[in-house]
């Protein structure tokens, strides 16, 4: 078992005629995803590396059975691209890797959103890992090996650098899901985790946060009141000067103490959740809760 | 990205909204010209950005010729908190009996606008928000709707505005929402506004953020915000470059991809005893001319003794990235200050066997880089 990615997943990359969706979908078939589909308005009818290209989501989900679609669109479209995945019948699962989404078009998707079912992973993420089954976005897959640790985090790199800290001690991933560093995001924290607890196959979650807003708050609220499921954590940005964006437009310290690392670690500690000063501590605080 | 005062001023006016009449000046005797002609008393008002200007010098009251003069010279070329002040706000001083806040931002949390009003203006709202939070009133929007005209009424009145002025700052309210959604505004703000004995509104404080991602479809604001820009050589370079970076105290400089993956790589530098000099994320898929330009920044910061690169490849490789390094090294007679490379993922067994060992020391492992950047910093301070 594993969350939101199994070998049900069928998926429909939108921006497949795009140099990054092209690269990602050839990516994407040689780990063993099922991609059956491409949407590019105006290119149905053609192919990208053997996939059938839709002019419409819609299209695709009919035609070709897609139930999971990711957003290679660039930035000024990628806002409509998915408003159009969740409008969309048949697709329950939207991956928005796209970076530098207008933060009010991002409002407006999330308002749609409440308004459905599906999921959205994203933006400004690296997407959603199963091992040894299908990743939907641009993780590497050879650094993640299959197993029964749940993996969340706001940034990519700091993503790998972590599971390749469990890989090599031969620790295994259920799923790793890339929320995004962007201060609109569709899963957060805390539905990534109620997925994983839910998940009879994930013994255990590492939970990395990084300063800037208070969802890691809140997770750390949500791990000690709802978790059995045992929660490791990490927190980037203890050195961040408050007043200035460290790279993800989240990750910014307001002056007034709220978002620092400290008091995400400290929320954290105080639910149970050990949190490690390096990746590579990280990896020990696994290696005791599993 | 953040507009100064006299040009969220010109934004405001422009849309509608009271604000006193005022010039820009550059130097000592356009200051004094703008005092005379606005009539006193003036406040001069350096334009940076700069949290708590008044109490740091950039914000004076005078009251004749001899007063303007004295405080432009003080005021124009000042360093105010780090900032070079190369222009003045001359403003008419607006006599007033109250001083309201007015704001709209995002409410990450929420993923929703609000809209906020607070009767304890004229002082720094974070504070405000911090020790008395029932003193602002606040009202979400749903962005599908925007703002509703009774949703700027409710909470003004919730703010407990006096009746007289509740319509007219309702109306700034319902003015600065729209502005704040015509422009992509993170935030836009009022504080204070004040409210005079003959009950008039007038915005003495303008506040515009604008969201960077968003300059795209705003070209008028980017423009405004080319003439905005501030900051160090560096972090212009830096832009420049296209590079997301963060200038530091310390003396190592770190070089790394990915927001979450530098950000540690600072703190690990900071456990190890050491002290980042910067932030500097080159992105995804860096190019070897981009790691090239990267070493070029970091090497031209006079406090860095010590470099480290940490690159964990997801779509950058790391033949690229060493093809980079070697390129930017090969340059120098004498290498300038040492280099410490860690490379994982993507290609990264391919980019070791590209390295030039000669020109940088290699690490297998994220902790053993910094510990060897920081390392070779505390070697050069000694």
């Amino acid at each position: 078992m594993s969350v939101l990615v199994d070998e049900d997943t069928r998926v429909v990359v939108q921006g497949i005629t795009g140099g990054e969706g092209k690269f990602h979908t050839e990516q994407m078939l040689e780990y063993g995803t099922n991609v059956v589909a491409g949407a590019v308005p105006g290119r149905g009818g053609q192919e990208v590396a053997g996939v059938p290209v839709f002019d419409t989501v819609q299209g695709a989900a009919r035609e070709a059975d897609a139930n999971a679609a990711v957003v290679f669109v660039p930035p000024a479209f990628a806002g409509d691209a998915c408003f159009e995945a969740l409008d969309a019948k048949g697709i329950d699962l939207v991956v928005a890797i796209t970076e530098g989404i207008p933060t009010q078009d991002m409002a407006r998707v999330y308002r749609k959103l409440q308004e459905t079912d599906t999921h959205l992973v994203g933006p400004n993420c690296p997407g959603v890992i199963t091992p040894g089954v299908a990743k939907l976005g641009i993780l590497p897959g050879n650094i993640f090996s299959e197993g029964n640790v749940g993996l969340v985090s706001r940034s990519g790199t700091l993503t790998y650098q972590v599971v390749d800290n469990l890989t090599n001690r031969g620790i295994g991933q259920s799923t790793a899901i890339g929320i995004g560093g962007d201060p609109i995001i569709g899963t957060d924290f805390i539905g990534a985790l109620e997925q994983f607890e839910a998940d009879p196959d994930t013994h255990a979650v590492v939970m990395c946060g990084e300063i800037g807003g208070e969802d890691e708050e809140e997770a750390a609220r949500f791990i000690g009141e709802h978790m059995d499921t045992p929660v490791a954590g990490f927190i980037a940005g203890r050195t961040a000067p408050p007043g200035k964006r460290m790279g993800h437009a989240g990750a910014i310290v307001s002056g007034s103490g709220t978002g620092t690392a400290q008091s995400k670690i400290t929320a954290l500690e105080d639910n149970g959740v050990p949190v490690g000063d390096t990746p590579e501590e990280v990896a020990d605080h696994v290696e005791d809760l599993l | 990205m953040r507009l100064h005062e006299y040009q969220a001023k010109q934004v405001f006016a422009d849309a509608g909204i009271p604000t006193p009449a005022s010039q820009l000046a550059e130097t000592v005797d356009e200051a004094v010209d703008a005092a005379e002609e606005i009539g006193y008393p003036v406040a001069i008002k350096a334009q940076v950005h700069v949290g708590g200007r008044g109490k740091a010098g950039g914000i004076k009251l005078v009251e004749s010729k001899e007063e303007a003069r004295e405080a432009a010279e003080d005021i124009i070329g000042m360093d105010l908190k780090g900032y070079h002040v190369s222009k003045v706000l001359v403003e008419e001083a607006v006599d007033f009996v109250n001083e309201l806040y007015v704001g709209v931002t995002m409410d990450r949390g929420e993923g929703r606008p609000v809209a906020m009003v607070s009767t304890k203006g004229g002082v720094n709202i974070e504070e405000v928000a911090e020790e008395d939070p029932d003193a602002i009133a606040r009202e979400h929007i749903d962005p599908a709707f925007g703002m509703h005209p009774f949703q700027a009424r409710k909470v003004v009145y919730e703010a407990g505005v006096d009746r007289e002025v509740a319509n007219d700052v309702a109306s700034v309210l319902t003015t600065l929402y729209q502005l704040w959604d015509d422009r992509d505004g993170a935030d836009t703000e009022i504080n204070p506004l004040m409210i005079t004995s003959d009950d008039e509104v007038i915005a003495a404080d303008a506040v515009m953020n604008i969201d960077g991602d968003a300059l795209f479809r705003q070209p008028e604001i980017a423009e405004m915000g080319e003439e905005a820009a501030e900051g160090d050589e560096l972090e212009q370079k830096a832009d420049e470059y296209g590079f997301d970076y963060v200038r530091l105290d310390g003396n190592v400089g770190i070089i790394g991809n990915g927001a979450g993956l530098v950000m540690t790589t600072l703190d690990l530098v900071d456990y190890y005893g050491g002290e980042p000099a910067n932030f500097l994320d080159v992105g995804g898929g860096a190019k070897a001319d981009r790691i090239a330009n990267a070493l070029d920044m970091v090497f031209s910061d006079d406090n860095v003794d010590s470099v480290v690169f940490n690159i964990f490849g997801g779509i950058t490789r790391g033949d690229e990235v060493a093809n980079g390094i070697n390129q930017a090294l090969e340059q120098f007679d004498e290498i300038p200050k040492p280099v410490t490379v860690r490379l994982a993922g993507t290609n990264a067994e391919e980019g070791m066997e590209i390295l030039n060992e000669d020109l940088v020391t290699v690490e297998h492992t994220l902790e053993d880089a910094v510990q060897r950047a920081v390392e070779y910093a505390k070697e050069v301070e000694a």
